[in-house]
């Protein structure tokens, strides 16, 4: 077994007197998906928070590649190889694919005293990144806003993954999404995978998750409910537990089937 | 997997045509603007408007309103406007020319120092629109008054009581330096050309037009300039990011505050040439320089393809909107037409401008 690139160790996080979350454990391996289930208010959110740098947690240590680390800020967690992809993604619509794919690491070439930006270059990679993932861009020139929201997602991974992210959080990428873009999303992430970069897919729809996870940790409350391999768990065991209990098993009883 | 995915990214694609793919550069309504005011023009006016000395004529005020332009339409692109460029004329104007004649500082100290001013309004105001979150058309809308209040009472306590400041072009006679700010650039070159006849003349042999009016020159070069950085440069990303979602930009590591405190600097310094050159034509400064010179820009700007919401927009359309406004403007004089008709135009172009660029904006993205 191979060491985690990014080790939580018992989080925990207080907001005042709200205990958001209670002591949480969550590891990421290389080339895995480890999918983080839970119902609205689990903790996801605040979790992944912690781990991506915006909050610092109140107790429990954040373990990357083997070292202690403390993040102040987001940027160094990107700076520690962890980069997350949001629900409202950092895309703008208005811009060109290209200009979204460097936005703030634009490569330049210099002429003499004045460095430019290298649009040779830039819309060579973009497509060479996109297509990588699957998809083949018309013109890396074309605005952003003229992407779907499954492509959307497919960029703003491809460039985390491109500026060097050993392990993605993929904030709930499935949740607003049709049937066919899910599918190339999670497609997109078995890709990333194979790369050998840890993903850590935040979903509440135990479908997808069961789609393409390695891992499954199912929060509820602010506490791990435990984690699972692949095989070792049911899609209905899934379910109930991120429900936190037996109500839900009458309710899908009338539904007719998972929920 | 893949074969799908490359499948469901071509079948729908029409192969994009070279006119489609030149409606969506922002700056396609303001060159068709430019086309069709030019035709009115060569229908309606005086042949003589479109003679060297009458392009010249009109482009003199295209170019001083341009230089305004090109800084809105940077700021606009980067979501943020300027209401009191027109003032911050004044004030650099009264800067300008009280360090020349109340403090006898030489040419190049009081353009150094005007400059100096205006970047530090301008950083005044990016400063307060950035640190509170409020609409800079609040803030800048506070400056438009506070500036020109400024310059009359400046003006006032600088001449003693008048809202005029003369004498200002006996202190830079001589000046090398005047050549860059003031008169007429490749005088030489145009007596070469009227001597081999290639250019109108006067019977005594001079020509007619002695050369390009400097603020033309300045004009072109900054267009030239803003532009390159909007689409060649690392920068240029960061202003287009920054008015298009500045959230999603200093998420990617764009430093937004900084984008939009240089674009408020940037601005107040064009502000601060076309009050140079102004003054320093004019010999004089006075406290209605600039006056609603602010929307005039505005409007240049969005003319030119940029949106008032950010993130859109071209300085090369500014420069044409610019031109479409020196063509009015001095156009109906070249005619028969009442020139208050110039007014009525102005809104209908601004209107019919902000449609376009609507359209434009829901073709790139991709909106229907």
């Amino acid at each position: 077994m191979t060491t985690p690139i990014v080790e939580m160790k018992n989080i925990e996080k207080h907001f005042g007197s709200v205990i958001a979350l209670a002591g949480v454990s969550f590891s990421v391996m290389p080339g895995e998906v480890h999918c983080l289930l839970g119902d609205n208010g689990a903790g996801k959110s605040t979790f992944i928070k912690t781990m991506s740098g915006v909050h610092k947690p109140s107790k429990g240590e954040i373990v990357v590649d083997g070292q202690k680390h403390v993040f102040e800020s987001p940027r160094d967690a990107m700076n520690a190889g962890i980069a997350t992809v949001h629900q409202d993604l950092a895309m703008i619509p208005l811009m060109s694919i290209t200009r979204n794919f460097w936005l703030g690491r634009e490569p330049v070439k210099k002429f003499g005293p004045i460095s430019y930006f290298d649009h040779k270059y830039a819309n060579e990679v973009t497509m060479e990144e996109m297509s990588k993932m699957g998809i083949n861009l018309r013109e890396p020139d074309q605005a952003v806003g003229t992407l779907s929201g499954g492509e959307r997602q497919t960029v703003a991974i491809a460039r985390a993954v491109y500026f060097g992210a050993k392990v993605l959080i993929l904030d709930e990428p499935t949740s607003a999404l049709g049937v066919r873009q899910t599918s190339n999303v999670l497609s997109t992430m078995d890709k990333v995978r194979k790369k050998g970069v840890g993903v850590v897919f935040i979903s509440h729809n135990v479908r997808h998750a069961m789609a393409v996870g390695d891992r499954f940790t199912v929060l509820n409350r602010g506490k791990t409910l435990g984690t699972a391999k692949k095989g070792e768990i049911t899609a209905e065991e899934l379910q109930d537990l991120m429900a936190g209990g037996q109500e839900l098993a009458s309710l899908e009883a009338s539904l007719g089937g998972t929920v | 997997m893949s074969d799908l995915a490359v499948e469901s990214a071509d079948e729908r694609v029409k192969n994009v045509s070279l006119i489609s793919r030149l409606m969506k550069r922002p700056e396609l309504g303001a060159i068709a603007g430019l086309a069709l005011v030019t035709i009115f023009f060569l229908f309606t006016a005086d042949p003589k408007m479109f003679t060297l000395a009458g392009i010249l004529n009109f482009m003199t005020p295209a170019a001083q309103l341009g230089i305004l332009a090109i800084g809105a339409a940077l700021l606009m692109i980067g979501g943020e406007f300027d209401l009191s460029v027109g003032s911050m004329v004044a004030f650099t104007g009264l800067i300008f020319g009280a360090a020349m004649v109340t403090f006898d500082l030489p040419l190049y100290a009081a353009i150094i120092v005007t400059f100096m001013a205006a970047a530090a309004m301008g950083a005044i105001n990016g400063q307060i629109v950035i640190r509170t979150g409020l609409p800079s058309f609040i803030v800048t809308l506070a400056f438009l008054f506070i500036l020109r209040g400024l310059s009359l009472v400046g003006l006032k306590a600088a001449t003693g009581g008048s809202t005029q400041l003369r004498g200002i072009r006996a202190e830079f006679e001589g000046s090398w330096l005047a050549d860059f700010f003031s008169g007429e650039a490749f005088t030489p070159f145009f007596y070469w050309l009227a001597e081999a006849g290639w250019i109108d003349t006067f019977k005594s042999g001079k020509p007619k037009v002695d050369g390009i009016p400097v603020d033309i020159l300045w004009f072109v070069l900054l267009a030239l300039l803003a532009t390159w950085v909007l689409l060649r440069s690392p920068f240029g990303s960061w202003i287009f990011a920054a008015g298009g979602d500045s959230n999603a930009a200093s998420n990617s590591g764009v430093p937004v505050r900084k984008v939009k405190m240089y674009l408020f600097m940037f601005t107040a310094c064009c502000a601060a040439l076309v009050a140079i050159l102004t003054v320093m034509d004019a010999g004089s400064t006075d406290a209605r320089r600039g006056f609603q010179k602010e929307f005039e820009a505005i409007i240049a700007a969005v003319i030119g393809g940029c949106l008032l919401t950010g993130g859109y927009g071209s300085a090369i359309g500014a420069f044409f909107g610019s031109i479409i406004f020196g063509m009015v403007l001095i156009g109906l004089s070249y005619t028969n037409i009442d020139q208050d008709w110039y007014l009525v135009f102005l809104g209908s172009m601004l209107l019919i401008a902000v449609l376009f660029n609507n359209m434009i904006r829901k073709r790139v993205t991709g909106e229907r």
